[in-house]
């Protein structure tokens, strides 16, 4: 018996041979994001001989990030990473430690089915090309619970202004206008649709893509900082920390609206509401119709086990692929990074978002243009201008000012 | 004690003074490398290059003072060290205060001591994460302590410390002297049991009263227990990190920031390594000014006793 057990043991080891594990880590942990990251798990376990580990890293991109990092530059390689589209890979790819996956770009035509084409950009150094895209997400959306301004007796906003005038009401009955979780990067989020709405695209792009701070010292600004200093005040009774749990005051109707990324509609459809009929979605807060496309690559990082290595090129393989693309961007409520995709069962929502990319309304992210630690230092001070209502929107301009002045 | 009994005997055989028990030193060699090559080297390395401009790799091609300058201009780095020199007076105090009081009261030979023991050193099982996490609960005003006690009819009660940014620093230092003190309670226990029992029985056959003994002889006679306490407390204060991520991450706003994250996250959140080197130097720097005069008091001191 022992015998015989030995030897079906020895024969499994040898049929999975070829099958390798691979450690994949996300910070996609909220449920929306969790039933996407299972289509692309459920798409690589049935689809290739290996098996993916998930590695999933709770907290925001924030706590993730420097996690991966550390482990990339410790010499304790993952098989693959998500990380944001942006200069967070850009010295790892100058040191040789991220996988070039060109031959495989190229057998898969991604130059010619990407859209829109700056997507490939960040994936790029030098024409090498480093890492899959895998979705587009926007982050100048606001998100309106239709009853919440019903029980207030207001009519839904169809822009900011509307939103604020309508803040009043919503207190009085008893709601938190605006739903705001506590990390840093959420308060900054909010704060770049805003100057995004309220600046205006070409302001916004003097001071975020050409860092021009006598801009940013100027009066269109001065206004976006005293409007956020008014909003500051419409969230100052939402105390959650992580964003979906400020997505769920929105979706139980105890806050008006949140300003997040178009990541928030997977929580919309988790909870089994509808656009357009329980929630509204405005793009650019109903302002400007564009959007930044930042979003997800997946990179991978150079490993000396041949057998991690073809996994690794089979996982890239897999990403970009229709059905892949379709089913994860569905559960995730991001866009596709294909344009050749059949989109026909996204939702209202994601069919705006649709509708502005293919009218040419992509703007170019901030994160592509600001190096991490430029962006750290907006962080430090946005949440800090948004926690302490003591901090003058004069003060905090100043010194966001000195920001860009230096950023590089 | 069977030091100073051998000490004579290097004045006749003054030659073999390094051979002198030498499979004790070279059994020690690896542990004397290890301290070498990875405390002081990695120190030294980390202070090189934080006169550098390295940004997510190390990059030793140019030499400032930059990265320093820059430091103490940071808001978020002042709040940091603001906040570890109250959250580190407060917790040292506590620990010790309440350490001691809890070991005393145990001492005290009471029924079941076991039981008590367990209870109060469990925390010291927790992870400082979870501590973190049930403490962030704990003090949520909608579910925690605030509502619970609001439920049961005292409708003013509030206890809301980690939404406001002055007292923010406080709900952590509660989750931290929650943590720290069963550990701190089982050394001085430790100490305690050490004592001779004659010594007591003295104290009471002169009519001294408990606490005064306890004040003027059983304290000074812990000293080193209070030494081991006070180095195990004051390691746990400056490394403080994990228990501010989970409670708050640093927020409301900066307001519960502490040094170690401001590291971190510089090192590689924001991919400037010779921001965060600095940072970590000046940590350094900050334990050395309390360690060196301390170490030599102690040691320096002894040596001319004798």
């Amino acid at each position: 018996m022992k015998i015989n057990a030995l030897i079906a043991a020895l024969v499994l080891a040898c049929s999975t041979a070829n099958a390798t594990d691979l450690e994949v880590t996300h910070w996609w942990t909220s449920g929306g994001e969790a039933v996407a990251v299972k289509k692309l798990s459920e798409a690589f376990t049935s689809k290739t001989p290996h098996k993916w580990v998930d590695g999933a890293i709770a907290g925001s991109g924030n706590t993730a990030t420097p996690i991966i990092m550390s482990r990339i530059l410790g010499g304790d390689p993952m098989g693959a990473t998500q990380l944001k589209h942006g200069r967070d890979a850009e010295e790892l790819i100058k040191a040789g430690l991220l996988l070039d996956l060109t031959d495989i770009a190229e057998e898969q035509g991604w130059k010619k089915v990407i859209n829109p084409p700056q997507i490939l950009d960040t994936c790029t150094i030098n024409g090498r090309i480093y890492c899959a895209p895998l979705n587009i997400h926007s982050a100048q959306w606001i998100w309106l619970s239709r009853k919440a301004f019903d029980d207030a007796g207001v009519k839904v906003p169809t822009n900011w202004d509307e939103f604020v005038a309508a803040a009043p009401a919503l207190e009085k009955a008893g709601k938190v206008p605006l739903a705001m979780g506590q990390q840093s990067w959420q308060s900054t989020l909010a704060f770049n649709a805003m100057s995004l709405a309220i600046a205006g695209v070409d302001v916004w792009k003097a001071v975020n893509l050409e860092k021009k701070a006598d801009v940013a010292r100027g009066s269109e600004y001065k206004k976006v900082f005293e409007a956020a200093a008014a909003a500051r005040s419409l969230s100052k009774n939402s105390k959650v920390q992580d964003w979906n749990q400020a997505t769920n005051m929105v979706i139980n109707d105890q806050a008006g609206g949140q300003i997040m990324g178009d990541w928030a509609q997977g929580e919309f459809q988790i909870a089994g509401k509808v656009a357009g009929k329980d929630y509204d979605c405005l793009p650019g807060l109903g302002v400007h119709e564009v959007l930044d496309t930042g979003g997800d690559g997946i990179y991978f990082p150079v490993n000396k086990n041949p057998d991690i290595t073809a996994a690794q090129k089979d996982l890239a393989r897999l990403l970009l692929t229709p059905e892949v693309q379709v089913s994860f961007n569905l559960a995730k409520g991001s866009l596709p990074v294909r344009g050749d995709v059949d989109l026909a069962s996204a939702n209202e929502c994601m069919k705006k978002g649709l509708a502005i990319l293919a009218k040419g309304g992509a703007i170019t992210s901030s994160n592509l243009s600001f190096t991490p630690d430029t962006i750290g230092q907006i962080e430090d001070l946005i949440v800090e201008f948004w926690a302490d209502p003591n901090y003058s929107a004069a003060d905090a301009q100043k010194a966001y000012a000195a920001i860009i002045e230096k950023a590089d | 004690m069977s030091d100073s009994l051998q000490q004579p005997a290097p004045l006749t055989q003054r030659p073999s003074r390094w051979l002198h028990n030498l499979s004790a030193k070279l059994a020690s060699l690896p542990m004397v490398l290890t301290a070498l090559v990875v405390f002081v080297g990695c120190t030294v390395w980390t202070v090189f290059y934080s006169f550098t401009n390295s940004r997510l790799l190390p990059d030793a091609s140019k030499f400032s003072l930059k990265q320093y300058e820059y430091l103490w201009t940071q808001r978020r780095w002042l709040i940091s060290i603001e906040n570890l020199a109250v959250y580190g007076a407060l917790s040292l105090i506590f620990s010790l205060v309440i350490g001691f009081f809890l070991a005393a009261l145990l001492d005290r030979k009471i029924r079941g001591e076991a039981i008590f023991r367990t209870i109060f050193l469990y925390p010291f099982a927790l992870s400082f994460i979870i501590t973190g996490l049930a403490w962030q609960w704990l003090l949520n005003p909608d579910f925690g302590i605030q509502a619970n006690i609001r439920a049961l009819g005292w409708e003013s009660f509030s206890l809301d410390p980690l939404n406001n940014p002055d007292l923010v620093i406080y709900g952590i230092l509660i989750a931290g002297v929650w943590q720290g003190t069963g550990l701190i309670m089982c050394i001085m226990l430790a100490g305690l049991r050490g004592i001779d029992e004659d010594i007591w029985k003295a104290a009471r056959v002169d009519g001294i009263s408990t606490v005064k003994t306890y004040l003027k002889i059983i304290i000074p006679m812990l000293r080193p227990v209070f030494i081991t306490a006070l180095v195990l407390i004051s390691a746990g204060i400056i490394k403080v990190y994990d228990l501010v991520v989970a409670q708050t991450s640093g927020g409301p706003g900066l307001s519960s920031q502490v040094p170690a994250m401001y590291v971190f996250d510089k090192m590689f959140k924001d991919q400037n390594l010779a921001q965060g080197f600095a940072a970590s130097t000046m940590m350094l720097v900050s334990v050395m000014i309390v360690l060196i005069p301390w170490a030599y008091l102690e040691f320096g001191g002894k040596k001319h006793a004798r």
